[in-house]
């Protein structure tokens, strides 16, 4: 990668279906460069990958006709870094909790349970306080979301709602039970972008000599 | 869920109805009649079902006053799918609307393939917690549907024809309509509000954004792969597909091959792939015939 490129990663979104262009414009707005991943190849040369909010059901049985399901397993079990929104963090979760099977992506060490929250008609927004983001809350949006029932030793709780884990964090990876990229609202796409930087850059005496001049 | 798990949250605002359609983009909301073939369309990959007695080319073939669906059958279908289950009301029909929201299903189309309940006024959709989604064959349509509430819209087309040509030209007439708001000066949009008979407010956001406010599907007359993908190609953010697939031959293969479509609307080899060996697509109808016995469902509602 070259040097400009630190300062801005290159992110893909899943783009099986769902809320796609929103989290381009989010990650945009952050300094991050967007791509659309919709077939296995088009994961080559990424910095890191958005799942959006949509159907998980969809988007696991589409990628998995194409086998990006496949390759999406493998670049995120090798360390590609991760950020799931709602639908997202149902694939990304290590199990479901509840009926049904369904297939997923993994990579988080975290169980979930699916419209944990209920139907559409259930679906509703408040504010939910993320300490690592400081002041203040962020206006989670919540729409037939899932919630987080149980992590794993390496998972880190961003943010819980009304007793229930609605956003976590492994090293570069983040999940989310609701929405921000349906608000203004981008400090948790900042500091998933920020931790790429953070995780490709070169150590700091490295950096020394001015290489890291930016696209601010 | 209980109210404990909401916790002082808002239930029913713009942002949490308009979003679901916002999750859906990109995707196929297919007209299904039963558990089982509900299972079918969520098995292919739908993101989301429409529960209704008849689909379209049956409404047209049966005649009669086309109503609300059976609860039972609504239900039913909920419990057969984890993806959000959509169903029909006739326009201006508040209380079929209501028992819609009162069965929990996640989205109303209040829409003209029923038999309208009212002739002059639609659903005021804002007194609703549930949202709605609503057709339109332009762009003032639209807008009036979405000053009444409308948290999504789809073109009309010519529902249970299996001909793509009436939702072609909604869908061309609406983007059409919107470059014509966005390239006119702010003092033409008061003419332009006038003769779209659409809420200044809604025409000033359009010429503003180039777009609609809200997510915009195209219905009425998909019966084949391409067809998904020549929608998404003319703009379409997803696609309804009714009678085209479960009055096709093989319905399974062909309700995943317009999912697949629609995903990669613009790769023509996967079109291509995907569209081998369906066998037979539903029969299409011609829309100038349909017109001449009065039979066409785009010009109910206002």
């Amino acid at each position: 990668m070259s040097a400009a490129d630190l300062t801005r990663p290159r992110i893909g979104v899943l783009a099986v279906q769902g809320a796609v262009s929103e989290h381009e414009a989010a990650l945009a707005d952050v300094g991050a460069r967007t791509t659309r991943v919709r077939v296995p190849d088009e994961l080559d040369g990424l910095d890191g990958l958005v799942i959006p909010g949509g159907e998980s059901t969809t988007f696991g049985l589409v990628a998995g006709r194409s086998g990006l399901l496949d390759a999406l397993h493998e670049r995120i079990a090798g360390g590609l870094p991760v950020f799931g929104t709602c639908a997202g963090l149902i694939m990304l979760a290590s199990r479901i909790d509840g009926d049904g099977e369904q297939a997923l992506i993994g990579g988080m060490d975290i169980v979930v349970r699916r419209n944990a929250f209920g139907r559409q008609l259930a679906s509703f927004e408040a504010d939910v306080d993320v300490p690592v983001l400081g002041d203040p809350p962020m206006r989670g949006i919540f729409i037939r979301a899932p919630w987080i029932e149980q992590v794993g030793p390496s998972v880190e709780v961003l943010a819980e709602h009304a007793g229930h884990i609605v956003a976590a964090r492994d090293r570069t990876r983040i999940v989310c039970a609701f929405h921000p990229e349906l608000t203004g609202d981008r400090r948790l796409h900042r500091l998933f972008v920020d931790g790429i930087r953070g995780a490709t850059a070169p150590a700091d005496e490295d950096l020394k000599g001015g290489i890291r001049v930016g696209s601010q | 869920m209980s109210d404990n798990a909401r916790a002082n949250g808002a239930t029913g605002t713009d942002a949490v109805k308009a979003g679901l359609a916002q999750m859906l983009k990109g995707g196929v909301i297919m007209d299904v009649v039963d558990a089982e073939q509900a299972k079918i369309a969520e098995e292919a990959g739908a993101c989301a079902v429409m529960a209704l007695e008849r689909i379209p080319s049956e409404i047209r073939r049966v005649g009669g006053v086309a109503r609300m669906s059976d609860p039972e059958m609504i239900i039913g279908i909920q419990e057969a799918v984890s993806i959000p289950v959509m169903a029909k009301c006739r326009i201006g029909h508040h209380v079929e609307a209501q028992v819609l929201q009162a069965l929990e299903v996640d989205y109303i189309d209040e829409s003209e393939v029923l038999t309208p309940a009212d002739e002059a006024s639609h659903v005021d959709k804002r007194r609703f917690t549930i949202p709605f989604v609503c057709g339109a064959t332009n762009l003032g349509e639209a807008l009036r549907r979405i000053s009444e509430g409308a948290a999504m819209m789809r073109t009309k087309g010519e529902a249970g024809t299996g001909n793509v040509v009436e939702a072609v030209r909604h869908m061309k007439t609406i983007t059409q309509g919107i470059r014509r708001v966005a390239s006119a000066t702010p003092d033409e949009r008061f003419a332009i509000a006038k003769e779209m008979a659409a809420p200044l407010d809604l025409i000033e956001w359009v010429g503003e954004h180039g777009r609609l406010p809200v997510v915009n599907f195209s219905a009425g007359g998909i019966a084949t792969p391409a067809d998904a993908a020549l929608m998404m190609y003319l703009g379409a953010e997803g696609v309804f597909v009714g009678s085209g697939i479960f009055m096709s031959e093989d319905p399974p293969a062909r309700a995943r091959a317009i999912v697949e479509a629609t995903t990669h609307w613009d790769d023509p080899e996967v079109v291509a792939r995907v569209s081998r060996g369906l066998r037979e697509a539903m029969p299409g109808l011609e829309i100038a015939q349909i017109a001449a016995e009065g039979g066409l469902l785009q010009t109910r509602g206002w």
